[in-house]
């Protein structure tokens, strides 16, 4: 009995925990991912004070106006400031990434703990539904709840969340059905723990760390498929500034203003640039097989 | 291998029918009246009457779905409301659009994604290897519609060589059709390449640990000898895997390709059901992208075994 007591999951959790930072911070990737998603939250959360112009505010004097001195991403059909769209465009794409994965994950997770613990006809029942919706595409599950659910940004969450929901079911089981073959939860069983207490003590923390590395580059899909989204007019609506509705009104306007279609492209692929580095960072850090 | 095709086939129809549930359920997040939203901008009562009567909108969900499911394995996945014309017509006509352009776009994939690959993992390290890793992190983080408009300025609005959209089909035209496709395959067939560069790098640096690798090596082989003959049939195997089962997201991805060149495919059918609320067009696409992507993943299953000697016996 003492000898289980004295390695508890969690302690070695935490020294675990140290070492994967120590690894993290030597991943290039991770630390670029990082920067480039912390300039994002920077500019997501100081809009208001970073952006040069009212992002709403036409100019009927300065309609389509190339880049300039005054306007340096030049600005749109209305004459708005196309770097001030950008700027507040980022709280749709960022809110979108961290809203959705964070659904898919908080319903994804507890599914697949349970499948993997209990296994049986619960981890079928659970699996089928999983490989159900795994079936339909991502985006077009995403683009017909969208549809179903109705034209708003917080829609948009809930459509791309629901179509995230399976990957996680599938991560949490698998290494869930790793984790319990290990002793430790062999021991936890025979010291009498319950079920809740072994897998929220026991597994839970073994299963965290694929699902952050999952997360992350799921939250890369999830910006992209917000602004897919928002393309077809299924994401944030008109006038609040969105990338992907931007992109959508720039393609009326391709041969007079460029621009308009240029800058909120090159903003999304940085920021699913910066989300697919922090994911292929943490995973090199959190699973030194791959 | 028939015992794999039927436990495969075992898991394949149940699965279909959670997908069939799942559909079905997407009528029920409609706010209001069913009929109603089903018979999208049409407020004639004898529609909505008609639809009501059709689906039995006042009988139990079950009983409801039952004679939707009936009505779909009878080949009838109704009327759309946009169109008035059968969306089983509407499907045969347009998938053979999508399945070229998802066909087209995998032959650029294979074309861009294995030499890639097969480079970046002979030259580990080098500077050439660091190149296709960013090919790799660019093809997943680029938008295709985003690659669509920029290719459409830069070839159509400012070069002049090709159309920025629109469909001629193979039967007017072959030559005209393989250009009206050109810039849409390169924009879908451009992430799967980055996709497929990934796995036929990893794939061929396994391979070329192996001891046959090496024994091969020993008896004084030729190295390109080596490579061709010897490691990339092996790290091809999981990459036939892959394809098939990208095969299928191919075919959603092609739903914002169709979108940004007016192609008159599945996606666009699926986008234009959306605008028009003809929610009837969006169930029957979703059932029949899930239903060719499971059949996908059974032959990606069966090419596994099929291909790898050792599974077969």
């Amino acid at each position: 009995m003492s000898t289980i007591e004295a390695a508890p999951v969690p302690a070695q959790m935490r020294a675990a925990g140290r070492s994967e930072i120590r690894r993290l911070l030597r991943e290039p990737s991770a630390l670029i991912g990082g920067a480039i998603i912390l300039f994002f939250v920077i500019l997501a959360v100081f809009a208001a004070w970073i952006a040069p112009y009212d992002p709403n505010a036409p100019d009927w004097i300065a309609i389509r106006a190339a880049p300039n001195a005054a306007h340096w991403f030049g600005t749109d059909d209305l004459g708005r400031d196309v770097l001030s769209r950008v700027i507040f465009g980022t709280q749709a794409s960022l809110a979108a990434g961290l809203v959705s994965v964070t659904v898919a994950v908080l319903i994804g997770l507890p599914f697949g703990l349970v499948a993997g613990y209990f296994g049986g006809v619960t981890d079928m029942v659970i699996s089928r539904v999983a490989d159900a919706l795994l079936a339909c595409p991502f985006l077009v599950l995403a683009i017909a709840l969208a549809a179903f659910l109705g034209p708003s940004l917080q829609n948009a969450m809930i459509a791309i969340g629901i179509s995230a929901i399976p990957v996680f079911v599938r991560v949490a089981r698998a290494e869930t059905l790793v984790v319990c073959t290990e002793d430790y939860i062999a021991a936890a069983r025979a010291q009498g723990l319950g079920h809740v207490a072994i897998l929220t003590g026991q597994v839970l923390p073994n299963v965290l760390a694929p699902t952050i590395v999952q997360a992350t580059l799921t939250m890369a899909i999830a910006v992209l498929a917000e602004a897919s989204l928002a393309f077809l007019g299924l994401g944030q609506l008109p006038p609040a500034p969105s990338w992907g509705a931007m992109l959508d009104v720039a393609r009326q306007f391709l041969g007079e203003a460029p621009w308009m279609a240029l800058f909120p492209g090159l903003a999304i692929i940085a920021l699913v640039i910066g989300f697919n580095l922090i994911g292929d960072g943490l995973n090199s850090a959190l699973n030194p097989r791959h | 291998m028939k015992t794999l095709l039927l436990r495969r086939l075992a898991v394949l129809l149940p699965t279909l029918l959670l997908v069939s549930m799942m559909v079905f359920g997407l009528q029920k997040l409609l706010p209001g009246d069913p009929a109603l939203a089903l018979a999208g901008e049409e407020r004639n009562p004898e529609v909505i009457e008609f639809l009501r009567q059709k689906y039995r909108f006042n009988e139990p969900i079950p009983v409801q779905y039952g004679i939707w499911l009936k009505a779909l394995v009878h080949g009838d996945f109704g009327t759309s409301v946009r169109t008035r014309l059968p969306i089983g017509t509407m499907l045969v006509e347009k998938l053979p659009v999508t399945i070229e352009l998802a066909v087209l776009s995998m032959l650029v994939a294979l074309l861009v994604g294995l030499p890639i690959g097969i480079i970046a993992a002979l030259g580990r390290g080098t500077p050439l290897d660091y190149g296709a890793s960013l090919f790799g992190l660019a093809g997943l983080s680029i938008p295709h519609f985003w690659l669509g408009i920029m290719l459409i300025l830069l070839f159509s609005v400012n070069l002049g060589w090709l159309p920025a959209g629109g469909f001629v089909p193979p039967t007017e035209s072959v030559g005209r059709n393989l250009i009206s496709m050109l810039m849409p395959a390169l924009v879908l067939g451009t992430g799967t390449a980055a996709i497929m560069m990934r796995h036929v790098r990893g794939a061929m640096i396994e391979a070329m640990k192996q001891d046959y690798v090496r024994t091969a090596r020993a008896k004084g082989v030729r190295e390109h000898t080596i490579v061709l003959r010897h490691a990339l049939p092996n790290a091809l195997i999981p990459v036939v895997t892959l394809g098939t089962l990208q095969f299928g997201e191919l075919l959603a991805g092609a739903v914002l390709t169709e979108q940004v060149f007016s192609i008159p495919g599945f996606g666009k059918m699926v986008v234009d059901g959306v605008f028009s609320r003809d929610y009837a067009v969006v169930q029957a696409v979703v059932l029949c992208t899930a239903a060719v992507f499971l059949l996908m993943s059974l032959v990606a299953d069966v090419a596994y075994v099929l291909l790898n000697p050792r599974l077969r016996s």
